[in-house]
């Protein structure tokens, strides 16, 4: 299984060839698309965009307009105005809990969660409840780490406002049925807000027809740059709710007493924006569409179950999450006696990276009962080598710790 | 890449694997509670202060082994010595874990922390019994307890 595309497609996996990375659901590698992309803007086309009343300015807004009509294409977005350039995920569900959500949750209403959610889609609706007096829910997870649908279908009432859960588990690599979850929301008139971090890059969201009222995406875990990320979001909700952050690009009069809101993207995109960073995301969705994203689903899904079965046969290994389910490229584990942060280090020496901790969901470790885990995740780039690289680690991690 | 082999020693998977001083103390007369938030680690040290001097030391904790070989070989250096004295090793722990401190002036099992020096990411597993400890002597806010 070798990777989808060339290691010559991204210079640091090109100046590090032996390195073996297998992080990529804490960020991914770039390829010379999307830098060269951002570095044509800065060369070519920079300005400050909406403002100038000069060619190059418009030029830039151009720029700017292009990336979310490739953004909004990629994600299955009809009208691009739908589309909210934000810092990321984390940036984006704050966008929803804080400007949604202090509008529209009050005391006595109920704000459900998953707990298998990342703190980026738990602690904005954890505060919001503890803000406005609502009831704040964690609905439970099955023995493989779905949202329980069952339990949620129960837990729902008319006093449900919103259901915040993954797409995809950044610690277990469950998917979730969005559809079906959205529907239960839908059903008793709640909100389906979906952190889709781990979703995006790894396969097709269509959110137009996918059920969802938000959907949030961070660039640099789909090839683009840190500090970019989507809120895609429902026409008359992005209408009528309020805007998160004032100030410059976001208004349409400012009066001495009053001001009013720019339309739909602008009112949600105060300040001037992160062009670059919008410009890289649309030129990585370019790159992925190259691909194919059914190519990429296909291909990680493939390298995880290679990676499961693998590992799943050394002696003292417990593996996390579906057990031949669907998963996507996430794979988080125990190795008995050795404490994942002492493995990533051993697996360090050998050049292999791999993520060991928490994993910004501690709701989740303490319902798995444990502190930490160790995780492999795979990307385009990834292929079968990483997968004995990282399995002939474990094994030698081993002979340290425990003489085995 | 960081050579880990010379931290990742016999001595300090020994002290992982049997951890000294470990368990509740009886009759201690303090405790403290130690978390590292960034990777979840939890300790307990319970003190049995006789005066000024620590008459007895005793740890549980969840970590990874170097947290747990630190807090393990701690205890066992701090037993019998004043607050002045371990208010000493524990500056010196700490030079030594980030590369300001020569291991030579470290006796016994504790030497195998000059390792840490070159895993920036790790330092703050081998320091978290010490900063417990610090705090249980002097208090977090730096003001020495009575």
């Amino acid at each position: 299984m070798t990777a989808l595309v060339p290691r010559a497609d991204f210079p640091l996996l090109a100046r590090n060839p032996d390195l073996v990375y297998l992080d990529s659901a804490a960020t991914s590698q770039k390829p010379n698309a999307v830098l060269d992309a951002m570095r044509d803007f800065y060369e070519s086309d920079y300005a400050n965009p909406h403002r100038g009343a000069y060619a190059l300015s418009a030029r830039a807004t151009e720029r700017y307009a292009a990336a979310r009509a490739t953004v909004a294409r990629f994600f299955g977005v009809a009208d691009p105005e739908c589309v909210i350039f934000t810092r990321g995920t984390t940036d984006s569900l704050n966008v929803v809990a804080g400007a949604w959500g202090r509008a529209n949750v009050g005391a006595g209403d109920e704000i459900i969660v998953t707990g298998a959610e990342h703190h980026a889609n738990f602690v904005p609706w954890q505060q919001l409840a503890l803000e406005t007096g609502a009831t704040f829910t964690i609905c439970p997870l099955t023995s493989d780490g779905y949202a329980d649908v069952d339990s949620l279908r129960r837990a729902v009432s008319r006093k449900t406002r919103v259901v915040a859960f993954n797409h995809v588990s950044n610690v277990l690599g469950a998917i979730n049925d969005v559809r079906e979850i959205a529907a239960i929301a839908h059903g008793v008139g709640a909100l389906a807000v979906c952190d889709g971090a781990q979703g995006a890059p790894h396969m097709r969201v269509g959110f137009d027809t996918l059920g969802a009222d938000f959907y949030a995406a961070s660039a640099h875990k789909m090839l683009g740059p840190m500090g970019s990320g989507v809120l895609l979001g429902r026409r008359e909700i992005l209408e009528a709710m309020p805007p998160y952050q004032t100030g410059g690009d976001m208004i349409a009069f400012v009066g001495d007493v009053t001001t009013t809101w720019n339309v739909l993207p602008h009112k949600h995109e105060a300040g001037t924006p992160n062009v670059a960073g919008a410009v890289g995301l649309a030129a990585a969705c370019d790159y992925l569409d190259a691909i194919g994203m059914e190519r990429v689903a296909s291909h990680e899904r493939a390298l995880v179950k290679l990676a499961y079965d693998r590992i799943a046969t050394i002696e003292g290994v417990t593996l996390h999450g579906p057990r031949g389910g669907e998963r996507s490229g996430v794979l988080s584990f125990a190795v008995a006696d050795i404490h994942p942060h002492d493995l990533a280090t051993l697996l360090d020496e050998r050049g292999i990276c791999i993520r060991a901790g928490h994993h910004c969901a501690q709701p989740l470790m303490r319902r798995l009962g444990v502190s930490a885990t160790a995780r492999a995740s795979f990307y385009v780039y990834s292929e079968d080598s990483d997968v004995t690289a990282l399995v002939d680690g474990v094994e030698s991690a081993k002979r340290v710790f425990v003489g085995a | 890449m960081a050579d880990t082999s010379a931290l990742y020693q016999e001595i300090l998977l020994d002290h992982n694997r049997r951890p000294r001083n470990y368990g509740p103390l009886m009759g201690a007369t303090c405790v403290e509670r130690g978390v590292n938030p960034l990777c979840g680690d939890e300790l307990t040290l319970w003190l049995r202060m006789e005066g000024d001097r620590i008459a007895d030391a005793s740890f549980v904790a969840s970590g990874c082994a170097i947290s747990r070989a630190s807090a393990s070989m701690m205890t066992g250096a701090v037993k019998g010595k004043t607050r002045e004295e371990a208010a000493e090793i524990i500056e010196h722990f700490r030079a030594l874990v980030t590369g300001h401190a020569s291991a030579s002036e470290f006796s016994g099992g504790l030497k195998v922390f000059a390792g840490v020096a070159r895993l920036p990411q790790r330092v703050k597993c081998a320091v978290l019994a010490w900063h417990t400890l610090h705090a249980a002597l002097v208090g977090r806010a730096g003001i020495a307890k009575p």
